[in-house]
This record gives C-alpha cells, sequence and structure tokens, in this order.
C-alpha cells in the first residue's frame, strides 16, 4: 500500500491512499466478504441495488462494509441511459451513496457496456450533482466525451467482467492514459494480481477487482495480493520502468575480464552471453 | 385491497401506510429505498403515505455487485 501523502489518488476532490478498488459481487458468503474487505485497504467498494427478496430475511451487505469506506453504486441492471439514472436517484436517496458507477449493458452474453448510453447517463447525472464514474469500452472519442461531461473518472474495461482474462484491451488503454485527464480506472475482467500491477506499471491510476477476489480459493488471501500487486505496479510506475531493447545490454562491463588475452574467446565469438 | 409489491400482487388492509408495511415486511428499513408508482418516496413521508388499490411498490436495497 502506498502511504505517501504526495501520491494519493484523488477523484472528485477527495484522496484516497488505496489505488485498489473492490466490488462485492459473487462471495461465497458475508463472512468472507468481511475479510476480503479488510485485507483489501479498499477505501471505494462497489456495490448494486436490488429488490428487496421479501422471503429471505437476509443480513444487509452493509453490515460488513466500515462505514468509513466510499460506497460507489453500480447501475447494474440498467439498459439505457434513463434507467441509470433511476438506478443512481434510488442510491442517492437511500443516504449512503451518491458515488455512482454508470454501468448500462444491454447484452447479456459479453456485458460490454453501451459507450453512448453511458455519456447520456452520465451528463445527466453530472447536472443533478452525483459524482460519477462511468464503466467504458475503451475508446478515446467516448472517454473525451465522458470527462467533458463532468465525470470523475473514465473506467475502461480491460477484458469482459468476470471472464479473469486480464488486460485484453491494453494498447487502447494506454491511448486513454495518454490523452484523458482524468484518473483512470481500469475495471473488470482482470483475473491475477499480476495483471493488476501491469496495469498499474502502464501508468493507470487505479484498478477494480471484483471475481478475481470473490471467486478465489481464499478471497481475503487473494484480496491482499492484489494489494500488494497495485501497490508494486504503483511504485514501479513512479520509479521509471526502462525501456525494452531489441539487443541485450550486458550487466557488467565489458571489459577487466580475468583473461589475459584482449581479444579472448568471448570477444571473438560475439553469440556468447556473459 | 390489492397492492404489487416486488412484482408480487397481495392484499393488504385499507389505509395501510407505506411505512407500516415496510415495518411488516423489511427487518432493516433503514437500508431500504422505496418506490411507488415509479416515484421514490422519502424516508421522512413513508409514514403518511397512504397506499391505494393497484400501487406498484418497489422495495430496494444494496446488495453485492462489481
Amino acid at each position: 500500500m502506498n502511504n505517501s501523502q504526495s501520491d494519493n489518488l484523488i477523484i472528485a476532490g477527495k484522496n484516497f491512499t488505496s489505488r485498489f478498488l473492490l466490488g462485492t459481487g459473487k462471495f461465497p458468503n458475508k463472512q468472507a466478504l468481511h475479510e476480503a474487505v479488510t485485507a483489501s485497504g479498499s477505501e471505494i467498494i462497489t456495490v448494486a441495488l436490488r429488490r428487496i427478496d421479501l422471503e429471505r430475511h437476509e443480513e444487509n451487505i452493509l453490515e460488513h462494509i466500515p462505514d468509513n469506506i466510499t460506497l460507489l453504486t453500480n447501475t447494474s441492471g440498467a439498459r439505457n441511459a434513463k434507467e441509470a439514472v433511476r438506478i443512481a436517484r434510488l442510491a442517492r436517496e437511500s443516504g449512503y451513496s451518491h458515488w455512482i458507477k454508470v454501468e448500462v449493458i444491454n447484452d447479456s452474453k459479453y456485458l460490454l457496456p453501451d459507450n453512448a448510453e453511458t455519456v447520456k447517463a452520465t451528463e445527466a447525472l453530472v447536472k443533478e450533482g452525483f459524482t460519477v464514474l462511468p464503466y467504458m469500452y475503451p475508446d478515446l472519442y467516448f472517454a473525451r466525451e465522458l470527462a467533458a461531461a463532468g465525470a470523475a473518472t473514465v473506467m475502461p474495461l480491460a477484458s469482459p467482467i468476470g471472464s479473469n482474462r486480464g488486460l485484453k484491451t491494453k494498447e487502447f488503454i494506454e491511448i486513454l492514459i495518454h490523452e484523458i485527464d482524468i484518473p483512470i480506472i481500469v475495471d473488470a475482467g482482470l483475473g491475477a494480481p499480476s495483471q493488476a500491477a501491469a496495469v498499474m506499471e502502464m501508468g493507470a491510476d487505479a484498478v477494480l477487482i471484483n471475481t478475481a477476489v470473490a471467486t478465489a480459493k481464499h478471497p481475503a488471501n487473494m484480496a491482499r495480493a492484489f494489494a500488494q500487486a497495485i501497490a508494486a505496479g504503483r511504485t514501479a510506475f513512479l520509479s521509471g520502468l526502462p525501456a525494452e531493447k531489441a539487443d541485450a545490454d550486458a550487466s557488467s562491463p565489458l571489459t577487466g575480464f580475468l583473461y589475459e588475452n584482449p581479444k579472448s574467446e568471448i570477444r571473438r565469438k560475439p553469440e556468447y552471453r556473459i | 385491497m390489492n397492492i404489487i409489491i416486488n412484482g408480487k400482487t397481495i392484499a393488504i388492509n385499507a389505509e395501510t401506510t407505506l411505512s407500516s408495511l415496510i415495518q411488516k415486511k423489511c427487518p432493516n428499513p433503514q437500508r431500504v429505498i422505496s418506490e411507488v408508482n415509479e416515484r421514490i418516496i422519502k424516508r421522512h413521508d413513508w409514514d403518511t403515505h397512504a397506499l391505494k388499490d393497484g400501487d406498484q411498490i418497489e422495495l430496494i436495497t444494496f446488495v453485492g455487485g462489481g
């Protein structure tokens, strides 16, 4: 975890020391969720809204999320901007959350977001005073529209939700990192801590993980691993990763060998490696 | 009279308020958000909101999500 005051993640004027956003779906039980939330160190947690199950009186998920955490309610279930706005207003009415992850999906096979409807929902919700973090397919033009609409961040997907396929949209997220001024939070499809580290090494501002933690054999341990990877990736990014090279570049100088003959075998046979 | 609550039709007494319905159906009323006929009813209005025959009520709460 990076606790440096100077490297806080800043979203809508609010400071966060963790760059790990955690989703709360698919956990095997509430205890596992509670432990994973603690292990993650996450300060922004996503939840959804659904009808109360009036037959089964289950413990509410909010009982397992500390009060000081920023609750980010997604608009999952929304098929268009109008439905996303409705869900967002319900979230705000609860009194617990006016941070909204706009998620507009009308395809159940790939769960890809509808960027156009996402822009419409974002415009409407920003005007109503919500802090909006839209989930999107990484497209530069739509990202610019979302930023212009007042989104607090953009959240481009790495690969389809729940697929654990990793960073399939790498080059397009890189474009967003270079061109978009608001924070970039890579969301969806990251399946392993190494993938989260790679995202952070690229210069993304944060990642959101759900399935890879919730469905791990040991969710809390996996949350801890992700937290470490995200912090490591961020530190690596800030430390200036060296560029790749086509040729080898020896770690030690090619002088001062033990061989007395300066025209050593190693020099005459360039295929040798030190 | 009949109302539709979370998609299911049930019979309730006339003059039932939204508040009494929620108290009866939901163990955790402070986590509940309510719509009647697609309009959000604010918590402080639950006590005075009388339900009518045919009302469609949504009782919503937070669940896990990514």
